[in-house]
């Protein structure tokens, strides 16, 4: 599955990064705790995080991450945006909590 | 393989930049065909390196140097430097501002996660004196 499939089934709003939307999906990983994350978060994931400024672009590119869904109705600053369109790293925008879009995805991506 | 050295400069408070330094050596790692795992793990290491020093440290350098059994990750600041080292190591540990745990920062995780992603880990630090940390890799 690729980010503008999910995009499209889930209604997510595309805030930076156009570029990665044919990026594959593999997993996925919730979580604000940046040094968590920069631990654990495996490959290929879209990450659930409320966290909108720069540095999140640094961890999903270390990752290798698919995509990055701004969670709680949160926004990404201005930098945040331009560094996603630079990497091709997708930015998505998911208004309500974290655990509707997390059972979501889980039921399309989770089950391997 | 020869040896091969890279020096990065981290700027003192500067979490615009924090992490680029990891990404270069990401990408040189990944040119030189290395064990995707091994990358991963010198990429948390960079990267957590990297936001000590821009987060509690002073100005720094990350450098690097690969050889053909091992990579060998320094970073190096001129800051504040570290009472208690001990401490400083227990995971959770963290003296961060509250204003950087909004951002995430402070897990107090930092230091754990590099000893842990590395095969050898070293930390010199004393209060006033900077703080260095290295770090070795076996392929
Ligand atoms: N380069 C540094 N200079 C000064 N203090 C440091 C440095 N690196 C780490 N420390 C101290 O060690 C603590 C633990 O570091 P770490 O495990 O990375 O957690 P965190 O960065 O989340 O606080 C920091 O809160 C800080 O007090
Ligand atoms: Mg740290």
């Amino acid at each position: 599955m690729i980010v503008k499939e999910l995009t499209d089934q889930l209604e997510l709003q595309i805030a930076a990064g156009e570029k990665g939307l044919s990026r594959e999906v593999l997993d996925g990983y919730c979580g604000d705790l940046l040094s968590d994350v920069m631990g654990r978060a495996p490959e290929g994931c879209i990450w659930l995080t409320v966290q909108g400024h720069q540095n999140i672009l640094a961890i999903a590119v270390l990752r290798e991450m698919a995509a990055i869904i701004i969670v709680g109705g949160h926004t990404p600053d201005e930098d945040t945006r331009q560094k996603a369109d630079e990497e091709g790293i997708p930015i998505l925008l998911w208004p309500k909590s974290a655990f509707e879009l997390a059972g979501r995805l889980w039921a399309i991506i989770g089950k391997k | 393989m020869s040896v091969l050295k890279k020096t990065f400069h981290i700027n003192k408070k500067d979490f615009i930049h924090a992490g680029e330094a990891s990404i270069k050596i990401k990408n040189l790692l990944k040119s030189l065909n290395t064990d995707p795992k091994l990358i991963r793990r010198v990429a948390v290491c960079g990267y957590e390196g990297e936001m000590n020093v821009v987060m509690h440290g002073g100005e720094g350098f990350l450098n690097i140097q690969i050889n053909t059994g091992k990579i060998l990750l320094n970073i190096s600041d001129d800051g504040p430097g570290i009472e208690d080292i001990e401490r400083a190591m227990e995971k959770g540990f963290s003296t961060a501002l509250d204003k950087y745990r909004e951002m995430g920062f402070g897990a107090g995780m930092g230091l754990p996660n590099m000893k842990e992603n590395s095969d050898h880990f070293t930390i010199e630090s004393e209060k006033n004196r900077g703080t260095r940390v290295g770090m070795v890799f076996f392929r």
